[in-house]
């Protein structure tokens, strides 16, 4: 095991671990206004201060790792639970219609700039974090999609294949027995990076309004609070970008970590 | 290749098809009434009926589409229901500060990418390597906006050597206007940079375990030489690409940093159209955004097939 | 590239020159930055406050105008005359007034002005302003006579309005883009996405203004909008966006802060119509959930005068009726009690974008929560909020700001979208409409305040403070906004 994935692992746990425990206890009720104890920093009794309506910024953090965890988690699993699928169907079938149509479609949704189109989501069906997690969701398809095809291509030539082939077993059985075992790992390290993403992702469109929903904290939208007063109230905004920082920083090391881990030969696109 | 170029306009065609429909059907769901935004809580019935028919909105949906497409196919983008000038120029106007600040930040995240990447392949596993890497690590991990927002809250609010929002526009000169580009295009470059980098590290690693250049190496020439004289220029070729790629997502993807830094470029239209509910804007310029990411996918594409016949028989 | 350079060295030229030029005469330029930027600059056919904000008195006139104080005073007509049974008004128009395209103002565009206000197929976005017109008459060129089908107190008020300017005949085709008035000031340039210019109209009729360019700025987002003002890119900020940040520039000697009155009313719309609002005991609950103060100071950071009422607090027929609803969650339990829901109950609280509506309600949900009042926050833009809430009524509790003057009319029309309907309270406001003896007013519409207010119809919170931040030397800015207006013959710069 490598220092990154060590490292990685680390600052993902803690994160992890700190959206666990807020289920059960955080130092203040997060939704607790208190408005003359407003916009204090750091101190004693509130560690990472109190925002400007005198919540407890460290209380908000612990249960905003909540909100980004669940949103790139899901997004994450609406990807995988299609884009696989999708990618093996298309692998299984080279060469035909269906391979092209997959493919095609996957172009077609690269090409959407995503961002825009989760704004369109949002607009349309409201903000929220259901829709915010279907807006990251939907761009996760292809990429799951299509690293899944091409690592099941070079299996599809390989000679235990072709053995069931032989045994007479059909494309659906093969890809589920024996395909998707192989590329597991791949995908493994493609979801931790897909999930530090998904995290950016949240962050964001929460940013603009478009997240979780008040009175749920999330990062982003801690972020949007502090913008107009950063200049009298700088923690308001270090605090949470920090959170956004370590966090996908973690997922990131233990993605590499994991990759050269379980297989050094692998190479999993990163943009 | 011609054959292979054809099919390849074919399915773009019908992706930009596809990309239509999905795009008008999507906006056209979204609730909220142009022309009772425009009138606010007073209007009267009669009122808002003469201004629907004044937008063209009493058309049915069919119409409409009907008439949006084939319009666009002649170079005309409708008129905007709120500002009522024709969107085509909208758009130009706003090109011209995305356009330059994608370019802008471009031009920044290879500046510093490429010598970071080259200097970290050439030091492989030494200090530099990972001290590179690491940053790059960073980079990747920073959002955009929020490191927007401490480039305003150093360099604008502390320091004041940068306005914090805003474009001065080019009639104020060339100077003036890449000045109040700069912040917002480092703040898009930095995790368009790490990647970058990276790509740059791994591509002349992959380059320096090729036969031709041990050959390099067995002639004599340094680690170092060989690097510059046939590594650099084999490993471009993917980066070339990525930047390719990356350029056509900065022109979309600055939409929350021209809202960070309140710049009048093509995102911040696309937002302020969304609210008003100013659908014809909204539907042009999401359509012109997919049309250009199609376009330099296919370009990219095609270069590709070009340079590696091998590829055309992949579809 | 090319291209830019030389303007580039061209401009650079220019500022020198001016800089030179800066130097001999005082300052007679200003650069204003408001938040919304208009979508057109026709005031006559959009419900935009943006509009009003620029061209209001400064490009286009009406037959009177508001003053900064709110009082009504005479514009483009010099003096009239109103007839024994309050329904003829007869206007004497002034003398010399000619259109920026040269053409004079007279009778005949009066009268077409109304007219278009009032036809069929007008887009004015208050065509209720024009609704008791029976006919316009051209008596003489600079006679006008207005009939209406019955008295109304109002119509001088209602002429005020931006939305009652006089505009030419032959200008309305360009008038979104290149609006023709008779004010002081006419239109220079604009700039999509970043300013409008005014210059001084030196045919103007009256007293030739101090500023000879005006340029409005427009700056939507509140960190930008204090960025531009602390690097003095812009001269005055009217209607500033972050209440957060003027602590700040009352701390600078290089600037001033206005803190004045609105006519916005800011309240928790209630759905009266949706059970369990229908029950009255169930809004007065809500009236004693909620801390206006702790409103006042998180939303607003202190800025806001508390109300009881719909009604401006500056207003001399005011009254504070804030007593009916003082803050006490006991009585507020015990309320929901006797309305048989001691567990309280759950609703949804639409909010549009100001940071009014999105923080005071982020509070007021709090708030409520503490009552067992549970409010389902939902963010909305103002095109969804005019679908949903205004026109569908498809709400439970919504926040905003009725900024239109005198508008406790609204409770009056149970079609209004929190649909109060008391035909009391209806039969008041018509007799009011009808009375023109000022004492007999004052007492209609306190009497209707009380039922209102009694009636708990919407949450009252806060009278909207009217904001302004502007560099020290600035003078002669209104501080209340009465109505949406940059009065630019009002400014100059001191010595």
């Amino acid at each position: 095991m490598s220092r990154n994935l060590i490292l990685g692992a680390g600052l993902s746990s803690l994160v992890v671990l700190a959206a666990l425990l807020s289920f059960v206890w955080t130092p203040y009720d997060y939704a607790a206004l208190n408005i003359p104890a407003k916009l204090q920093t750091p101190n004693g009794q509130h560690w990472f201060g109190t925002d400007h309506f005198g919540r407890d910024m460290f209380s908000m953090i612990m249960v905003g790792a909540r909100t980004s965890i669940a949103v790139a988690l899901l997004a994450v699993g609406i990807g995988m639970s299609l884009g696989v699928p999708l990618g093996l169907t298309a692998a299984a079938r080279k060469g035909s219609w269906l391979d092209e149509l997959i493919m095609r479609g996957n172009d077609l949704v690269f090409a959407f700039p995503s961002l825009v189109i989760a704004i369109l989501i949002t607009a349309v069906f409201g903000a929220g974090a259901v829709n915010a997690i279907i807006a990251i969701g939907i761009f996760n398809i292809p990429v799951f999609a299509r690293i899944t095809r091409g690592a099941a291509l070079s299996l599809w030539e390989r000679e235990f294949i072709l053995a069931a082939r032989v045994a007479g077993k059909g494309a659906a059985r093969i890809s589920a027995e024996h395909i998707l075992p192989n590329v597991a790992n791949l995908l493994i390290v493609q979801g931790t990076i897909q999930f530090s993403l998904g995290i950016l992702a949240e962050a964001g469109l929460s940013y603009v309004g478009l997240g979780a929903q008040p009175p749920t904290p999330s990062w982003g939208r801690m972020l949007a609070d502090a913008q107009t007063m950063v200049s009298f109230a700088p923690h308001l905004a270090l605090i949470p970008g920090l959170a956004i920082i370590l966090t996908v920083l973690g997922l990131n090391l233990m993605g590499d970590g994991l990759r050269d881990w379980l297989d050094p030969r692998l190479r999993v696109a990163r943009t | 290749m011609l054959r292979y170029s054809l099919k390849r306009a074919l399915s773009l065609t019908i992706s930009l098809a596809i990309a239509s429909l999905v795009i008008f059907a999507v906006i056209e769901i979204a609730p909220g009434d142009p022309a009772s935004f425009m009138l606010g809580v007073n209007a009267q019935p009669d009122t808002l009926a003469a201004l629907r028919t004044e937008l063209g909105l009493d058309q049915s949906k069919a119409e409409r589409y009907v008439s949006w497409v084939t319009g666009m196919l002649r170079g005309d983008f409708g008129t905007s229901y709120t500002y009522r000038t024709p969107v085509s120029q909208m758009i130009a106007d706003r090109l011209w500060v995305s356009l330059p600040l994608a370019l802008y930040a471009l031009a920044l995240s290879t500046a510093i990418a490429l010598p970071a990447g080259i200097y970290a392949a050439a030091r492989r596993g030494k200090p530099g390597d990972l001290a590179v890497m690491g940053a790059t690590q960073l980079g990747v991990a920073v959002p955009n906006f929020w490191f927007a927002m401490m480039l305003v809250l150093i360099f604008a609010i502390n320091l004041r050597w940068f306005n914090a929002g805003g474009f001065a526009g080019w009639d104020k000169g060339l100077v003036a206007g890449l000045h109040s580009l700069t912040l917002p295009a480092i703040a898009l470059a930095l995790p368009q940079a790490a990647i970058l980098a990276r790509v740059m590290r791994s591509a002349l690693l992959d380059i320096l375990g090729e036969d031709f250049m041990r050959t390099a190496r067995a002639k004599g020439l340094t680690r170092r030489q060989a690097l510059w004289r046939h590594g650099l220029r084999n490993a471009l070729i993917p980066v070339l690409t990525i930047i390719g790629l990356q350029f056509s997502f900065l022109l979309a993807g600055s939409i929350i940093i021209e809202q960070v830094f309140y710049l009048p470029g093509l995102g911040r239209l696309v937002f302020q159209a969304i609210s008003a509910r100013d659908l014809i804007v909204v539907e042009s310029v999401v359509m012109l955004l997919v049309f250009a990411v199609i376009t330099v996918n296919f370009l990219v594409d095609l270069a590709y097939a070009a340079v590696d016949p091998r590829l055309r028989s992949r579809t | 590239m090319k291209r830019f350079v030389k303007q580039g060295f061209v401009s650079g030229l220019a500022l020198s020159a001016a800089l030179i030029a800066g130097a001999a005469w005082a300052k007679d330029d200003i650069t204003i930055a408001m938040q919304l930027e208009p979508p057109h600059l026709d005031p006559t056919s959009a419900a935009a406050q943006a509009i009003d904000s620029v061209v209001y008195v400064n490009i286009f006139e009406g037959l009177t105008r508001f003053m900064g104080d709110g009082s009504i005073v005479p514009a483009l007509a010099e003096s009239w005359e109103i007839s024994e049974d309050g329904t003829v008004y007869t206007f004497k128009l002034h003398e010399g007034v000619t259109f920026h395209d040269g053409s004079a103002m007279d009778a005949e565009d009066v009268k077409f002005s109304l007219d278009r206000a009032r036809a069929e197929d007008s887009a004015n976005a208050q065509k209720a302003l024009f609704a008791g017109i029976d006919s316009v008459d051209v008596v003489d060129p600079l006679t006008v006579k207005v009939t209406l089908t019955e008295p109304n107190g109002n119509f001088l008020f209602n002429m005020a309005w931006g939305d009652a300017v006089i505009v030419a005949p032959e200008s309305i085709e360009t008038i979104k883009t290149a609006p023709v008035g008779t004010g002081p000031y006419t239109f220079g340039e604009w700039v999509q996405g970043d300013k409008i210019v005014l210059n001084r109209n030196t045919g103007y009729w009256g007293d030739q203004p101090a500023l000879a360019q005006a340029t409005f700025k427009f700056i939507s987002d509140p960190t930008a909008a204090f960025a531009a003002m602390m690097a003095e890119d812009v001269d005055v900020f009217t209607g500033f966006p972050a209440p957060e940040n003027l602590p700040q520039f009352e701390a600078d000697p290089r600037f001033q802060v206005l803190v004045g009155s609105t006519e916005g009313e800011t309240i928790l719309s209630t759905n009266n119509k949706q059970a369990p609002f229908d029950n009255v005991k169930v809004r007065q609950a809500m009236a004693h959930a909620i801390d206006r103060q702790a409103i006042i100071d998180g939303a607003m950071f202190g800025y806001g005068t508390p109300i009881g009422t719909h009604f401006a607090p500056h207003n001399p027929a005011y009254v504070d009726l804030t007593g009916n609803s003082a803050y006490d969650p006991d009585k507020a339990k015990a309320l929901l009690a006797e309305a048989g829901l001691p567990d309280g109950f759950e609703t949804t609280l639409h909010l549009p974008p100001p940071s009014y509506a999105r923080r005071g309600g982020e509070i007021i949900a709090a708030q409520l929560a503490e009552v067992g009042i549970k409010a389902e926050i939902i963010n909305v833009e103002w095109a969804q909020w005019l679908e949903t809430v205004f026109k569908g009524k498809n709400f439970g509790l919504t926040i905003v700001s009725h900024t239109e003057p005198m508008d406790i009319g609204i409770y009056a029309r149970p079609e209004y979208y929190f649909q109060y309907d008391n035909p009391a309270f209806q039969e008041l406001m018509t007799t009011l409409n009808s009375t023109t003896d000022p004492d007999k007013r004052t007492e209609l519409m306190q009497q209707a305040q009380r039922i209102i207010s009694e009636d708990y119809v919407n949450g009252y919170l806060f009278q909207l403070a009217a904001l302004s931040v502007a560099k020290a030397g600035v003078q002669g800015l209104w501080a209340n906004a009465p109505t949406a207006a940059t009065d630019l013959s009002a400014i100059s710069w001191s010595e």
